[in-house]
């Protein structure tokens, strides 16, 4: 490795995590009363989403999915223009266009989210390419999940990235579900990593409900990644703690299993371990909970105030 | 002037406009093999062989295109087009407006498309129509040397996705092309031929036929119109309206399938817009609702011929419509 990764105050990943959390409990409440369209989280996926991006330069770009409210966030993103968003206002990151399925934010290098599961794979050499041919500095990071790993884009874009030698570090957050189907059902392999390796791509997996784990192992990722400018792909074993569109009853989740994963969240797990470690104390823990709840309520504050997009909106922006 | 084939016309276009911008690039399946000018003059890193892999190959371009770079691809046979639906429809189409106008999408697909090399139905689809329907997308299909290299040239320079199809039966038809940096705007109708009394819109090859058919029709005193559409999407709805409210007749003829074709479009634009200039109804020429068969016979006789398309006219001036 030519440098050391710059130092991160855990307690900033702990922070970022819990803004994720928060922000998802008020799409998940709104979803229920109806004030907010129906939406689909990644809560219990937090660690793997602060960890990667934590590993990034500004430099670099990335592609993510319908499940993109944790990257979106860990990159930087305002949660007032994110709940504007998936409100359908017009001060959203795509002027209310998106909803919470497809955000895009260019001015934070997330580009091209798209909810057809496989898209983002199938996008991102492109991406790579640009910044090949360019000759820029900045990797590709493209977030999927297990789900999208069944699908023929996935093995059409590694078999690209690493015939082309294309910079994109691959994150598959294997969440353990496929929309509605556990992925023992629908993938003939554990591992996504085994695949990888098929291609000849370097690929390990690391415990994705453990943010300094996955922060480490994404340093080493990106590292490699950015050196050789050829792809690596790192798989987070994580766990989707709900269901896959909210509202879901989740009735056909084995609940052995889910308690298992629940019990190893990974923000308790974060904050109990920085307590334990002296990191933090329970005056600055409830003083985080306070600065959060604070955020987020600006944010709804904001959302509610801006407007629905002009009439003239429906047809602007179809063609350049 | 000189003289070239359509393949050769598209050739010197993708080699003009990558002469003129360092971002446009060409890449698909067997594009190095076949374009030795290219690889020679621009190298392997702007002219590139790909996997036989359609999906990938057509969301590397979105992905390329929405980061700078312009690229072209060729996915060889329109049929294969249904491997790369999801990028092009989904992607390339949507993800411009459902991401707030943040991204623009400059690509241009090659695919060649038509009968004449009895390639039968899995290689021979004229499905432009698909793309017509889809928004974001531009659709574009020549029917001459020189219009194919300007309007590649144009699309390539437009900062949206434009789907540029290659009639298979004209590809290595010569034409005469001009020299220099020729260029026409997407949604420019041609007018082939001029005439008073009866309009022939058409693109693609069955132009040709029914330049054939005005020959013919004009031994028997009817001055038939063709329109060269050149362009589907953006369609020039304004040279069709003022032909037809010229002529009162109107024929629509393509090789494309006739249920919910182009054709389908361009009568209801006639009947919405121009009804009380017909004189006799609409009349819709175009290919039947069945695969294309590789049989020589099967295949010429999906796509309407000058014979045809002469004795439809002929129907408009009888009596009955008088």
């Amino acid at each position: 490795m030519a440098t050391q990764p710059p130092q991160i105050d855990p307690r900033q990943l702990l922070e970022q995590m819990m803004l994720i959390r928060a922000y998802e409990e008020i799409l998940i409440a709104g979803s229920v009363t109806g004030k907010i369209p129906g939406t689909c989280t990644s809560v219990g996926q937090e660690a793997a989403a602060v960890g990667v991006v934590n590993a990034l330069t500004a430099a670099d770009l990335i592609l993510t999915n319908h499940r993109s409210a944790g990257h979106l966030l860990a990159r930087g993103a305002d949660p007032g223009r994110l709940l504007a968003e998936v409100m359908g206002r017009s001060d959203g990151y795509c002027k209310g266009k998106s909803g919470s399925l497809h955000i895009s934010a260019k001015e934070l290098g997330v580009v091209l989210t798209s909810t057809i599961v496989g898209a983002e794979l199938s996008l991102a050499p492109g991406v790579a390419l640009s910044q090949t041919m360019f000759g820029r500095p900045g990797i590709v990071v493209c977030f999927f999940g297990d789900g999208a790993a069944c699908e023929g884009s996935f093995h059409e874009s590694l078999n690209l990235a690493a015939l082309w030698q294309l910079p994109i570090l691959y994150v598959c957050e294997n969440n353990q579900w496929q929309a509605f189907v556990h992925r023992r059902e629908a993938m003939s392999r554990e591992h996504v990593t085994d695949w990888a390796a098929s291609y000849g791509i370097p690929a390990r997996t690391v415990d994705g409900n453990d943010v300094v784990s996955v922060l480490a192992a994404a340093q080493a990722a990106t590292a490699q990644v950015r050196e050789s400018r050829r792809p690596c792909l790192l798989e987070t074993w994580t766990y989707r703690s709900r269901g896959h569109f909210e509202p879901d009853d989740q009735s056909y989740v084995d609940s052995a299993e889910r308690e298992a994963w629940l019990a190893r969240d990974p923000i308790a797990n974060c904050r109990d371990r920085l307590i334990a470690d002296g990191r933090l104390d329970a005056t600055e823990a409830a003083a985080l909970v306070e600065k959060i709840a604070s955020r987020i309520a600006v944010a709804q504050a904001f959302a509610d105030a801006s407007p629905f997009p002009a009439a003239d909106e429906l047809t602007r922006d179809v063609y350049a | 002037m000189p003289s070239l084939t359509l393949y050769d016309a598209v050739g010197e276009a993708l080699g003009e406009e990558m002469r003129r911008n360092p971002g446009v690039l060409v890449f698909g399946e067997g594009v190095a093999t076949k374009r030795h000018a290219l690889v020679e003059e621009f190298g392997p890193l702007r002219v590139r062989n790909t996997p036989l892999s359609e999906g990938i190959i057509a969301g590397t371009a979105v992905g390329a295109a929405a980061t700078g770079l312009r690229p072209v691809i060729d996915l060889l046979f329109a049929p294969f087009l249904c491997y790369a639906m999801d990028e092009l429809v989904n992607s390339a189409g949507k993800l411009r407006y459902i991401s707030g106008g943040q991204f623009a999408f400059p690509l241009v697909t090659l695919a060649m498309t038509g009968a004449g090399w009895g390639v039968g139905a899995q290689h021979n689809h004229n499905l432009e129509a698909w793309f017509v329907h889809s928004p974001g997308l531009k659709v574009v299909m020549p029917s001459n040397p020189a219009d194919a290299k300007a309007l590649l040239k144009t699309a390539i320079r437009d900062d949206n996705p434009v789907l540029f199809f290659l009639d298979i039966g004209l590809l290595y038809q010569p034409g005469e092309v001009p020299l220099g940096d020729q260029q026409l705007s997407l949604g420019l109708a041609a007018i082939a031929r001029e005439g008073q009394d009866v309009t022939l819109v058409s693109y693609g090859k069955t132009v040709h036929h029914c330049l054939q058919a005005a020959h013919t029709l004009a031994e028997k005193g009817i001055a038939a119109e063709v329109i060269d559409l050149r362009s589907l999407k953006p369609l020039d709805e304004a040279a069709i309206l003022a032909s037809v409210t010229k002529t009162g007749r109107l024929i629509v003829v393509h090789e494309a399938n006739r249920l919910c074709g182009v054709g389908a479009e361009i009568a209801a634009l006639v009947a919405e817009y121009a009804f009380a200039a017909l004189q006799a109804p609409i009349i819709r020429l175009g290919g039947p609702d069945a695969p294309v068969a590789s049989s020589y016979p099967l295949e010429q006789a999906f796509v309407p011929q000058a014979e045809t398309i002469a004795a439809a006219a002929q129907r408009l001036f009888s009596p009955h419509y008088a």
